[in-house]
């Protein structure tokens, strides 16, 4: 206990400064790095071989933001190619809306991150059952209410004004599928009980929230050193 | 000392607490200056301290005035759909309970977090009637027509969306206050899809996303949607972008869908000024 207190970090430690312990500029495909971290259940964390991290900084979101994307993308890419059974003409049109709208956002943040931008991600889709409506849109309703919970949770981490201007720009996008998406489910259930916080705000979520969930999705994994999540 | 134990478990609580304590580095290093020094027993009351400046920061001049933008227009909204709510023949049932009720909440709700975050610089509540809901005469039928209902709501949404975005710069880093906003501006733009899908249901060209300009097709919308047409994001022309499928590439609509566009300050207070929403 008299370490915890002694050595001049805190818990936020591996989101400021794990870069500079580690070594490490951009985006890179990790190998084995011992983590140096305060918080208990991260001692002795090691990075595992294979995973992709995001970097640290603005490029760190924006590489974060770039893997949920691909994410979202591949998601659309397959209900297009092989649609739920019982689909309606509506629904075709507004999902591959939704589609080109994610294709959008990967192919942006891909060309804005440039050469720091983390490679392309394998998806595993396997728990999904794309030829379910419950299953898809179910799926598709976790992906973008955790989009919204993703970009609303890291926008104070990002330092450009005009990144942030950026991912304000595409959060109210994820929000209206989210909103569609939930309708599509359950008429009127754009904002359920259980989806917003006492004050009607959506509940933001952290990056070592987030990609977690975004990894059960994802062959090879995403880490975020710099803002406290290796998996 | 069991304090990093007291965070996670204040953690499991609030979400969000590690993140809240984030910008108070120096309240943690004093915390940690003070644990050295202090019985375990004094440990609740710096325990406190922290908690104070964690969640009872006083907001700059800047944020105050962002917020109070923020106030100004859910004072309005609030107001807009209490009337419409309170009209016994405007909403149809169904759509009431579904939709508009909810709606409402919310916005009374986002008033009194704003309220309370603004404290004694919380702007004064105008008085419903203050407000012309019909836009100088634009929308006459706006308490009697639910079409014409629905269509202004769907611009005053679109306007939230645009008014919250717009104010982010401000905000930059401030994480209490930026978060909140982004968690408020996020539902605005569930309330806008909602809307534009109920509209969409009832046989209007409309989705839930924002197509091109003004794609509410009342002119007199024109100052709510300005530059929702915009394709280029920071740089980089949308529609020169790969699509979905080979040798496509993103199109022009696509382009202006994927991305809501802010309103500076000056453009809100055009778009809402024929409500009689005042900034001055």
């Amino acid at each position: 206990m008299k370490t915890l207190l002694d050595t001049d970090v805190n818990v936020n430690m591996a989101r400021r400064s794990f870069l500079r312990y580690a070594g490490v500029g951009a985006a890179a495909l990790t190998g084995v790095m011992a983590i140096e971290s305060c918080s208990k259940h991260n001692d002795d964390n090691i990075t595992p071989v294979g995973t992709i991290d995001i970097g640290g900084g603005d490029v760190g979101i924006l590489n974060y933001a770039y893997a949920l994307e691909q994410l979202e993308a591949a998601f659309y890419i397959q209900i297009a190619l092989t649609p739920y059974s019982g689909i309606t003409s509506a629904e075709t049109a507004l999902l591959t809306d939704i589609r080109d709208h994610e294709v959008a956002h990967r192919q942006f943040f891909k060309a804005a991150i440039g050469a720091n931008a983390i490679g392309s991600l394998s998806v595993d889709f396997s728990s999904i059952d794309f030829s379910s409506r419950a299953s898809v849109l179910g799926a598709a309703q976790a992906f973008e209410d955790t989009g919204v919970s993703a970009y609303n949770g890291a926008g104070y981490l990002i330092q450009s004004v005009d990144y942030l201007a950026l991912a304000g720009k595409i959060v109210s996008v994820e929000a209206r599928h989210a909103s569609y998406i939930r309708n599509l489910l359950s008429g009127g259930s754009f904002t359920d009980q259980n989806l917003l916080d006492a004050d009607a705000k959506d509940k933001s979520a952290s990056i070592a929230n987030v990609l977690p969930i975004a990894n059960k999705y994802l062959k090879v994994k995403v880490s975020a050193a710099s803002f406290n999540y290796i998996p | 000392m069991k304090f990093f134990e007291i965070i996670d478990q204040i953690e499991q609580t609030d979400p969000e607490f590690v993140e809240r304590i984030s910008p108070r580095r120096d309240a943690i290093k004093n915390m940690t200056g003070f644990g050295t020094k202090l019985a375990v027993a004094a440990m609740p009351f710096a325990l406190s301290a922290l908690l104070k400046k964690a969640y009872g920061q006083t907001p700059s001049a800047a944020v105050l005035t962002t917020l109070n933008i923020a106030l100004r227009l859910e004072y309005f909204e609030a107001a807009f759909y209490n009337t419409a709510v309170a009209s016994a023949t405007l909403i149809p049932a169904a759509d009431k309970t579904s939709y508009f009720t909810p709606i409402a909440a919310h916005e009374n709700a986002h008033v009194n977090f704003l309220k309370t975050a603004l404290g004694a610089n919380a702007l004064a509540k105008p008085a419903d009637t203050s407000y012309d809901f019909t836009a100088g005469g634009n929308f006459n039928t706006v308490f009697t027509d639910y079409n014409t209902f629905l269509a202004v709501s769907q611009a005053l949404e679109d306007t939230g969306v645009r008014a919250y975005k717009g104010q982010a710069g401000v905000l930059l880093k401030e994480q209490v206050y930026l978060t909140a906003a982004l968690n408020i501006h996020s539902v605005e733009a569930r309330h806008a899809a909602a809307i534009r899908y109920l509209r969409k249901q009832k046989g209007v060209n409309i989705k839930p996303w924002i197509t091109g300009a003004n794609d509410l097709g009342v002119a007199a919308a024109g100052n709510t949607y300005i530059g929702e047409d915009n394709t280029t994001q920071a740089g980089v022309d949308i529609t020169k972008l790969a699509g979905a499928s080979a040798n496509t590439t993103i199109s022009v609509s696509a382009a202006t869908e994927a991305f809501d566009e802010p309103l500076t300050t000056a453009q809100v207070v055009a778009a809402v000024t024929p409500f009689k929403v005042t900034f001055s």
